[in-house]
């Protein structure tokens, strides 16, 4: 069996920056799996432009941005894999997987890094009623058929759920020459940036109605028009709201899901709030010598901030392969509290952790000039006034590591508390 | 001239197909949808029920034993996927204790072998995720569940294999009896039975000795065209979740609920592929087609899915649907030649346990047809069949060695259930082969999962394009009007090329 020290599961953008990050600490012997025939992800369906202003000072298009990172895994040598299927990984980091060209084979890792991304959730899991007609489609799938494969699914089409691949969609489809009737959106706000709202629906005029949703679908076999009905603060349609709109397509936007059933399967613990893996300052699971990245650690609104952690996850997969920065033992967990649903990283090691660390979280709904707070054992180190946070753009605070220098004040053995809240 | 025309090609109509094909006769098998296992065949609860249920002396608890012994063997010989798992009729309420009791006698006189009612200890500790409010539970063995899909294929791929044509988008219009001097030839027959029938369709006529009425929901209005006694057929809803495999060993054997003060309960069962359901309601409907799902409907199903099992990630949630049951006034399986129209022999109301009955139906059908035409065995009968491989099932080495043989079973294709362009190409090209994504995901699983094809249909479509050769704006998701896209992009602008 080929023993690799790194073997990246996924070469999207996290895959492809982790893989960069890991060979610029001078790790030689790297592999990427990608089940795709190409590299570069999700991101070579993504035609619109946006992407970058962060890492680049440019404004890119998605297959530009993968682009980049390509020409830095081609110069830099880094093997890859295409057409490639992980099976399944054991405990022990035994990589199964498939190919045409290769059949079915095993590797093994030194370090894993996972950067599967992550998956639309179907309606499914919204338990729309109705008919099961041709004619409903993710936005994600909608997009590779008009940008990739060159086809409309549709000319009438209702939008549920304003994500950004929803939003963007609906000015993909438009341009194409669909009439988009309406975006519908669940909660009382967007689930989607700002800016994808002004640019993509504001526009072009695409009314966008929140706090409602689709009620049942019409059509035995295409689509034929759905019925949207507003929603009340339980999210429950309210009778004499209902409205049918006319439409051949509907398209699904309601969510994105890490996709852990490979982790899951190997005992890595996956958080109930992301579905993604638990993991410290370092972006390493439970499981030694395991790392997270990308979507499927947490799912982002930005590729660059994908980009930023995944070569944090690089460089740290190379330093355990080289035993270097071990952990401390320390482990002090960051509570989430009021408003801040969850934190990436869950708990960090005063010793492992960057001079600046930093942790990035989600709201659970639209706050108005709130401050985003951190505390340490009972005492404020962050208050940041922000005007707006909404569950649609992902937060961070920084924190620093001097802060933790000092051993806790409370010498009951419970070590230091770190709280991250949302302060009204 | 067809000596038998079987209407539909749901699991009754192919199993009575397939034990025709194993005599010398010429049948056909006509069907409005474009495949096989199209309407109440293809959304029920997949249980092959022990028997207890109908009432003794009843054809419906003849054939429900009958089906159920059948089965496993037939597993065998048509590679389907049948596993007999057990089930459990759940007691919630102390009072109703003596019905739990008078099921198990029920069962005894129908035949169901090793009925035995458990304590709420023992049976917890066999199902943990039962309801704390158990008392007792009636366990029934020999209860099993069954891929409805695999088995209604399996049943017509062989039918076919042995030389019964069918056809799909062919909707039966009318049904009449000709006229004697048209058939000069058919001496043989008796007075009654010479005349036989003309079946005009959307597809042209049909001609044939004997009709067999296997049309589900349907099954009245042939009935009602030929026959002075008038049956109904209702089409009877039940709503189903169906949740991620993640959820599928929350239990591992059908737990059916007493019906108690609270009314008949839903059923929790693991499937055949490892997921979770849960359902059924039941809705009484006008609409023969209306096997849409409801908001009423799934919160039923909500509501009494923790009445016997508790816990039920419902999160997991990742597909709900609705399917219509042929339901008979009379409750009963009204199998036999029609009194008054001689050579048209209906199977209709054929609803709960049809599914598990569905092999019994098949022998009991052509056994009448058999006796009737004389029939003579087909010394050429493959009783046999090879069903779509499944590669999860082999070793490392194995897989290895079939992707090196065949590489398209190393091009992965449904990631969520791990489905193979090697498996979609057999199920293409195989007797009866997919022509649609619906028939590639009975056929296969491809679409199934927890993405519910967001991430397959693309790559599925362009495999069926280019096997088919149909180009990608005519490919249906299940036939008919179901186009999945309307057309190219860029189309818009072409006008403006031309100027």
């Amino acid at each position: 069996m080929k023993t690799y020290d790194i073997v990246i599961i996924g070469g999207g953008p996290a895959g492809l920056a982790a893989a960069v990050s890991a060979r610029k600490q001078g790790e030689e012997s790297i592999v990427i799996l990608e089940r795709d025939k190409e590299l570069g992800g999700i991101l070579n369906q993504c035609i619109h432009n946006g992407f970058g202003l962060h890492t680049f000072q440019e404004e890119l298009t998605g297959p530009e941005y993968a682009a980049r990172f390509m020409k830095q895994v081609e110069e830099l040598g880094i093997e890859y894999r295409l057409n490639t299927m992980v099976v399944e990984i054991s405990s022990d980091k035994v990589v199964t997987a498939m190919s045409r060209r290769d059949g079915m084979y095993q590797i093994r890792a030194k370090a894993l890094i996972l950067a599967m991304g992550c998956r639309e959730r179907a309606r499914g899991a919204l338990n729309i009623p109705g008919y099961r007609p041709a004619g409903i489609y993710s936005a994600g799938t909608a997009q590779r058929l008009v940008n990739k494969e060159g086809f409309m699914p549709g000319r009438k089409v209702v939008i549920l759920g304003s994500g950004d691949i929803g939003l963007i969609m609906a000015r993909r489809m438009t341009l194409e020459g669909a009439e988009v009737k309406v975006v519908a959106e669940l909660m009382p706000y967007s689930g989607g940036l700002k800016r994808n709202i002004v640019q993509c629906l504001d526009d072009y005029d695409i009314p966008l109605k929140l706090s409602h949703t689709v009620i049942d679908i019409k059509g035995k076999e295409r689509v034929e028009g759905i019925v949207l009905a507003e929603v009340d603060e339980t999210n429950r349609p309210i009778p004499g709201t209902e409205e049918f709109y006319e439409c051949d397509t509907l398209l699904l936007s309601v969510g994105l899901i890490p996709e852990n059933e490979l982790s899951a399967q190997m005992g890595i613990a996956l958080s109930n709030v992301t579905s993604g893996p638990v993991v410290d300052e370092s972006l390493e699971t439970n499981l030694d010598g395991v790392f997270a990245c990308g979507n499927v650690l947490h799912v982002h609104d930005l590729v660059d901030f994908v980009s930023e952690e995944a070569a944090t996850a690089g460089k740290n997969a190379a330093c355990y392969v080289k035993n270097e920065r071990m952990k401390s033992g320390i482990s002090i967990p960051i509570k989430a509290e009021n408003g801040v649903r969850y934190t990436v990283p869950s708990r960090i090691d005063p010793e492992r952790m960057e001079e600046k660390q930093i942790v990035r979280f989600r709201v659970g709904k639209v706050y108005k000039n709130c401050r985003i707070c951190a505390f340490l054992d009972g005492e404020q180190i962050i208050s940041r006034k922000r005007p707006v946070v909404a569950p649609g753009e992902m937060e961070q605070v920084i924190l620093k590591k001097e802060w933790f220098e000092q051993p806790p004040e409370c010498t009951d053995g419970s070590g230091h508390e770190l709280i991250i809240r949302i302060e009204e | 001239m067809y000596d038998v025309v079987i209407i539909g090609a749901g699991v009754s109509g192919s199993s009575i197909a397939r034990e025709l094909s194993r005599y010398q006769v010429n049948v056909c098998v006509l069907e409005k949808e474009e495949d096989v296992c199209c309407g109440t065949s293809k959304a029920n609860s997949g249980i092959v029920h022990a028997g207890y249920d109908a009432e003794p002396g009843s054809l419906m608890a003849k054939l429900n034993v009958q089906g159920n012994k059948m089965m496993e063997s037939l597993s065998k010989e048509l590679d389907f996927s049948f596993a007999r798992t057990g089930s459990f009729v759940v007691c919630t309420e102390e009072e109703n204790i003596p019905k739990l009791e008078a099921l198990q006698k029920r069962g005894i006189k129908n035949g169901v072998e090793n009925l035995q009612i458990l304590g709420k200890e023992e049976a917890l500790a066999m199902e943990p995720n039962l309801s704390e409010d158990t008392v007792a539970v009636l366990y029934a063995p020999t209860a099993g569940i069954v891929c409805p899909f695999g088995l209604n294929i399996a049943m017509a791929e062989n039918a076919a294999v042995n030389g019964v044509s069918f056809f799909f988008d062919t909707k039966v219009e009318t049904i009449e009896r000709m006229r004697l001097a048209e058939h000069p030839g058919t001496s043989e027959l008796s007075e009654n039975e010479k005349a036989g029938f003309q079946i005009k369709t959307s597809r042209g006529t049909f001609e044939a000795k004997y009709i067999v009425n296997a049309a589900g929901v349907y099954a009245d209005r042939f009935h009602n065209m030929v026959s002075e006694k008038k049956i109904k057929i209702t089409p009877r809803k039940g709503e189903y979740f169906l949740l991620d495999k993640s959820a599928g060993k929350h239990v591992s054997r059908t737990i059916f609920a007493l019906p108690g003060k609270y009314g008949k309960g839903v059923l929790v069962s693991q499937t055949v592929h490892g997921n979770l359901l849960v359902g059924p309601t039941a809705t009484d409907l006008d609409d023969k087609e209306g096997n849409y799902t409801t908001a009423d409907g799934l919160a039923e199903i909500r509501e009494k899915s923790g009445n016997c099992v508790k816990n039920i990630p419902l999160r997991s949630v990742i597909t709900s649907f609705a399917g219509l049951r042929a339901h008979e006034e009379g409750h009963e399986f009204l199998i036999g030649e029609l009194e008054d129209v001689p050579g048209f022999i209906d199977c209709a109301g054929i609803e709960s346990p049809g599914l598990t009955s569905a092999p019994a139906i098949g022998k009991m059908v052509a056994g009448i047809l058999k006796e009737k035409m004389d029939l003579k065995e087909d010394p050429n009968f493959q009783g046999t069949r090879k069903g779509i491989l499944d590669p999860s099932r082999l070793s490392l080495e194995e897989h290895n060695e079939l992707i090196q043989k065949n590489p398209a079973y190393g091009n992965m294709i449904c990631r969520c259930e791990m489905i193979s362009e090697g498996e979609i190409l057999d199920a293409i090209h195989r007797p009866l082969g997919a022509k649609s994504l619906d028939g590639i995901k009975r056929r296969t699983r491809a679409g199934m999962g927890r993405c519910q094809s967001g991430f397959c249909s693309p790559r599925t479509m362009e495999i069926l394009s280019r096997e088919l050769k149909v180009p990608m704006e005519e490919l249906t998701k299940s036939g008919g009007g179901s186009k999945l896209i309307t057309g190219h992009s860029k189309e818009i602008y072409q006008g403006e090329d031309a100027e």
